[in-house]
């Protein structure tokens, strides 16, 4: 569905000598398998809720902390739904940011505004912008969906001394920030442990490293600190989550637009 | 030693030949380490505290490296829509320009509106389908009213706009992306150009900046240095009426220059725009080592030597003069090392081993090619130019009485113009009119505003900061102080997108175009805006990380270092006294270069009598004669007063190349006083009066001394073809003290010395006390 504006980036891209980006997966479907038992393999966790610090640093290492809770549903056949509150800094204390992810459309946003008690919706063509300020886009946070990205496999490789494949994921959308990103997802339990952000010029922007991965309900994988690097001005961001909680119980009424002004 | 070493070379010239050959290519062999940097950082040091501001600043800011293209299309209307497609076309592509950051330019401009009871944050020019003549009113209506562009990216009447990109290089081969932005941004601008021929696109910003000056450079080394060799050749051939001698001459000169060059890139130096010119400065002064020794063995041949014995004699009676002469010539380089910036201190240190190198390989080498060449016995230099010096002697006497004075009044006016010099540094000008660069600046000032920027960068005291209202009122004020100043043509401030916020949130009612009254309604307005920006264009220009401290941009008109200077110092005590509490920093590299102006001539005046003292004890040491010595302070002095004097006639401004001139002529120009008070003083020691002295000093090295300055004058007019100012009127300077200095040694120097050097007359001279101090 998204082949028109693809073959148009891809025409751009060759016209201006950059011919990296495959039209066609040449690797007999490979990655899209990979990505597919990835997604299979995180289904059903149903909702949870975590705390996360999130701890920014400019090239010379001087930080600034952030605090923020997330609450996040999952929704079968469609992207997830997630509600994040802002705790720290203090003067945008109970700013909530709520996300709904769509599968072949853009995602719908809204962010509510304590201090003057409104709800107002952001456009989605902001989705490579970044997250409070962080090296982190709204698109490195959504939901990982199928449709977003056309996959192809690389070439195994060793990471942390697990067997991995490494992936190009060539997003789909026009909004995006990215011409290509490169995953290292773990063979046994389809961790990503690494991912490369590579912007519009194919220059490497960034890297993204999960580390201390955590096995919930025996089944599901999250990563309990996720350090972006931004190779370009030397800044980084780290996330460090403090507790997940599965199985709160929460319901979409949880994520509507109403629910905005309750959350605390 | 000398001895030893000069039969040897005459025994086995070919010997002498491979020995010092192996030696000048090992020195030469460095020059694989040598590489160029164009980049404005080599004028300052890493302990400058400019630099190291202006660090701090890119650090906790975005940079702000920058390449600049303005459109102005023939019609005058840059919101046609075809220019506008223009504009957008040259935006979207220009994120591909190698180590770009983020590209702005009003059809990105990330236009704000209330919609529907929503924040609508949108490109001004989203789609090309978008775009006909209502939708192009539009954007002119929005851009010409929105004070973040007007001056900055389009100008007021709308005739010309601007594409930013704002690079952050690697700094790993800064000269080679300096290249590689300017080449892509180049490549897509010819593009566009042959594309729509009605548009004009001009280049500025840093990295053009920064691509001037390697440009320059690189323009320096292909016409200048080439052509500096050819004159040298003409000279020599003139002056030494023998190819073959003069051939000797370039290959002292060749393995001087490829030595100099070798032993800077085992230095670990590099090439500059202020040093490529070193091959030029050292031809200039090696030369006159070789043609003396030349002269001399010509002369002794013509007295029937034998060529050895000739060749021997004249190594004697040059070796001191030569060294003396090259040696302080290198002390005046050395002073440069007092130099505020780094690549003049590279300068005179190249410059100073470079003139002693030559000493040496004259030394060295040039017995052994003497003796394996076939040389000429020059020509008797015709009687009649000897009588001309004669003449000239004796007009000096006669008027000797009139020369003073008048030379006193001259030298107190210039020495009163001298004052009357203005310290100014701009890098702009630092580029000859003639060049693309200085073209497309003027223009860019001319008709978008001031090019020259200075960033103040004004700390809360607390994270979060940025949001109370008191300190944005402080930020809006500071700003609109700004705006009072004539020299301000646009000021870029974060108080302006408080106001439209707080109008957009309250359904764009123009009475909401004011700054929000509370810190977390500020707060939250912000990050509802932040968080609506797509890549690459977010706040981290205008606000750090934890939003302590907001950066205030103001572009200025094109100012003189001074008037640059007295507007920081204004923007400065307007902070101190309405808001103490708030620390502020000021930088730009346009401040940088209008401190080191100031700084660096600060430290040059102090040097310059350190030059001085050591010049003047080396006189006095190579003249055997304290009362000598001291009189030939004054005419190494003067002719520096009486060019400065002269250069506020012709410019009045000094910058960073003129700066040095003091220190560097003096070495040079000492050289005409030592060979004429040598001769004096060898004709009074001999029993002589004053003016028998005077009349065998002008006869015997007038004539050379004319010679020399013609060499020098012309090597140092070379530079004067420089495009870059620094070279070019360090050139002019140089040449003209060079000149002066020739007129008052010829001149005033002999009537001083008939005035004050009179009370010895008979033949006891030699013996009074005050002569004899030999050390």
């Amino acid at each position: 569905m998204f082949n028109r504006k693809m073959m148009g980036t891809a025409l751009l891209c060759c016209s201006l000598g950059f011919t990296s980006l495959p039209l066609l997966a040449d690797d007999g479907g490979k990655g899209l398998t990979i990505a597919q038992e990835r997604k299979q393999r995180d289904e059903g966790w149903a909702d949870s809720e975590s705390k996360t610090t999130m701890v920014l640093r400019n090239a010379q290492g001087a930080e600034s902390k952030r605090e923020i809770r997330t609450l996040s549903l999952e929704i079968k056949d469609e992207g997830d739904k997630g509600l994040t509150i802002f705790d720290e800094p203090k003067d945008v204390r109970g700013t909530a940011f709520l996300n709904h992810s769509h599968v072949g459309k853009p995602d719908d946003q809204w962010l509510y505004l304590p201090a003057v008690k409104r709800v107002k919706r952001i456009a989605s063509r902001n989705k490579s912008g970044p997250f409070m300020g962080s090296e982190f886009a709204y698109e490195d946070l959504s939901s990982f969906e199928l449709e977003k990205f056309k996959f192809n496999y690389l070439r195994d490789e060793t990471m942390q001394d697990l067997p991995v494949f490494v992936v190009e994921q060539t997003p789909t959308d026009e909004f995006t920030g990215y011409s290509k990103t490169i995953a290292w997802i773990d063979q046994k339990d389809y961790k990503v442990l690494k991912v490369e952000y590579y912007d519009k010029k194919n220059a490497l922007l960034k890297t993204l490293q999960m580390l201390d991965y955590q096995l919930y309900l025996n089944k599901f994988w999250r990563p309990l600190k996720l350090s972006m690097v931004n190779h370009q001005t030397g800044k980084s961001t780290d996330l460090l989550v403090h507790e997940i909680q599965f199985g709160k119980g929460r319901t979409e009424a949880d994520f509507d637009t109403n629910a905005l002004m309750r959350a605390k | 030693m000398k001895e030893f070493w000069l039969t040897g070379a005459l025994r086995h010239p070919y010997w002498t030949l491979a020995w010092v050959l192996a030696l000048a290519f090992a020195m030469a062999f460095g020059a694989k380490n040598l590489y160029f940097r164009g980049d404005f950082r080599i004028f300052f040091s890493p302990e400058n505290p400019q630099m190291q501001t202006f660090d701090k600043m890119q650090a906790r800011f975005n940079k702000s490296d920058n390449m600049l293209v303005a459109i102005t299309p023939a019609s005058g209307d840059v919101f046609d829509p075809k220019v506008l497609a223009v504009v957008k076309e040259l935006t979207d592509a220009a994120w591909q320009t190698p180590h770009s950051l983020r590209v702005d330019s009003i059809t990105n401009f990330q236009h704000t509106a209330a919609v529907d009871d929503d924040l609508q944050v949108e490109d001004l020019l989203l789609e090309l389908s978008q775009l006909d003549a209502a939708k192009a009113a539009n954007i002119k209506a929005i851009a010409l009213a929105e004070p973040a562009l007007v001056g900055r990216l389009v100008s007021h009447d709308g005739s010309m706009t601007a594409i930013n990109i704002t690079v952050q290089l690697p700094e790993k081969d800064q000269n080679q992306e300096v290249s590689d932005v300017y080449n892509s941004v180049r490549a897509l601008t010819d593009r566009l150009a042959a594309a729509h021929p009605d548009l004009t696109f001009y280049h500025g910003g840093v990295i053009a900046l920064n691509n001037a000056f390697s440009t320059e450079a690189k323009n320096d080394v292909e016409s200048l240095v080439p052509l500096m060799f050819v004159v040298i050749v003409l000279m020599l051939g003139y002056m030494l009426r023998s190819a073959l001698a003069a051939t000797a001459v370039v290959i002292i000169i060749v393995l001087t220059i490829i030595a100099t060059l070798g032993l800077a890139g085992w230095a670990g130096l590099f090439l500059s725009t202020a040093t490529v010119n070193v091959p030029t400065i050292v031809m200039t002064l090696a030369v006159a080592d070789s043609v003396h020794l030349i002269a001399s063995t010509q002369f002794l041949l013509r007295e029937g030597l034998t060529k050895p014995e000739a060749i021997k004699k004249a190594v004697r009676i040059n070796t001191m003069p030569v060294l003396i002469t090259s040696v302080t010539t290198a002390v005046g380089f050395l002073t440069l090392n007092f130099s505020e910036v780094p690549i003049l201190r590279d300068l005179g240190n190249m410059t100073a081993v470079g003139v002693m190198l030559a000493w040496m390989f004259t030394m060295l080498l040039l017995p052994a090619l003497l003796m394996v060449f076939p040389i000429s016995h020059g020509y008797a230099e015709p009687t009649d130019k000897a009588t001309q010096m004669d003449r000239l002697a004796d007009w000096v006497i006669r008027h000797h009485k009139a020369i003073l004075p008048l030379t006193a009044v001259i030298t107190l006016a210039s020495g009163w113009l001298m004052l009357q010099n203005k310290v100014n540094d701009e890098a702009v000008k630092y580029f000859a009119p003639a060049t693309e660069y200085r073209q497309s600046v003027d223009v860019l000032e001319q008709k978008l505003g001031g090019v020259s920027l200075i960033d103040f960068a004004i700390d809360s005291g607390q994270p979060s900061g940025v949001n109370d209202p008191v300190f944005i009122k402080a930020i809006a004020e500071f700003a609109l102080y700004l705006q009072t100043l004539p020299e301000v043509t646009h000021v870029s401030t974060i108080s302006d997108v408080f106001k439209r916020l707080n109008k957009n949130m309250n359904g764009d009612d123009p009475a909401f175009y004011r700054l929000p009254e509370q810190q977390d309604e500020a707060a939250q307005y912000l990050l509802m805006f932040e968080m609506s920006l797509p890549f690459g264009l977010d706040l981290n220009n205008q606000l750090d990380l934890d939003k302590q401290a907001t950066k205030v941009s103001v572009a200025l008109k094109n100012l003189g270092s001074t008037q640059m200077l007295a507007l920081e110092q204004k923007a400065r005590s307007w902070m101190a006294e309405h808001y103490p509490q708030y620390a502020m920093e000021a930088s730009s590299t346009a401040l940088m270069f209008a401190h080191i102006g100031e700084r660096n001539m600060t430290s040059m005046i102090q040097s310059l009598p350190l030059a001085m003292f050591i010049i003047s004890a080396l006189l006095v040491l190579s003249l055997k004669s304290w009362r000598l010595g001291l009189i030939s302070l004054i005419p190494n002095l003067v002719p520096a007063v009486i060019g400065f004097g002269l250069w506020k006639l012709w410019s009045g401004e000094i910058n960073l190349g003129l700066s040095v001139v003091a220190s560097m002529s003096l070495g040079i120009i000492v050289d005409d006083t030592v060979h004429f008070l040598a001769k004096y003083k060898i004709a009074r020691d001999e029993g002589r009066d004053t003016e028998q002295a005077i009349r065998y000093a002008f006869h015997s090295v007038g004539h050379a001394l004319l010679i020399t300055t013609v060499v020098l004058v012309f090597g140092f007019s070379v530079l004067i073809l420089s495009n870059f100012r620094l070279n070019s009127d360090m050139g002019l300077l140089t040449g003209m003290i060079i000149v002066v200095a020739l007129i008052i040694d010829l001149l005033f120097l002999p009537a001083f010395l008939l005035q004050f050097d009179r009370s010895k007359k008979t033949a006891a001279a030699s013996t009074t006390s005050g002569e004899k101090h030999h050390v």
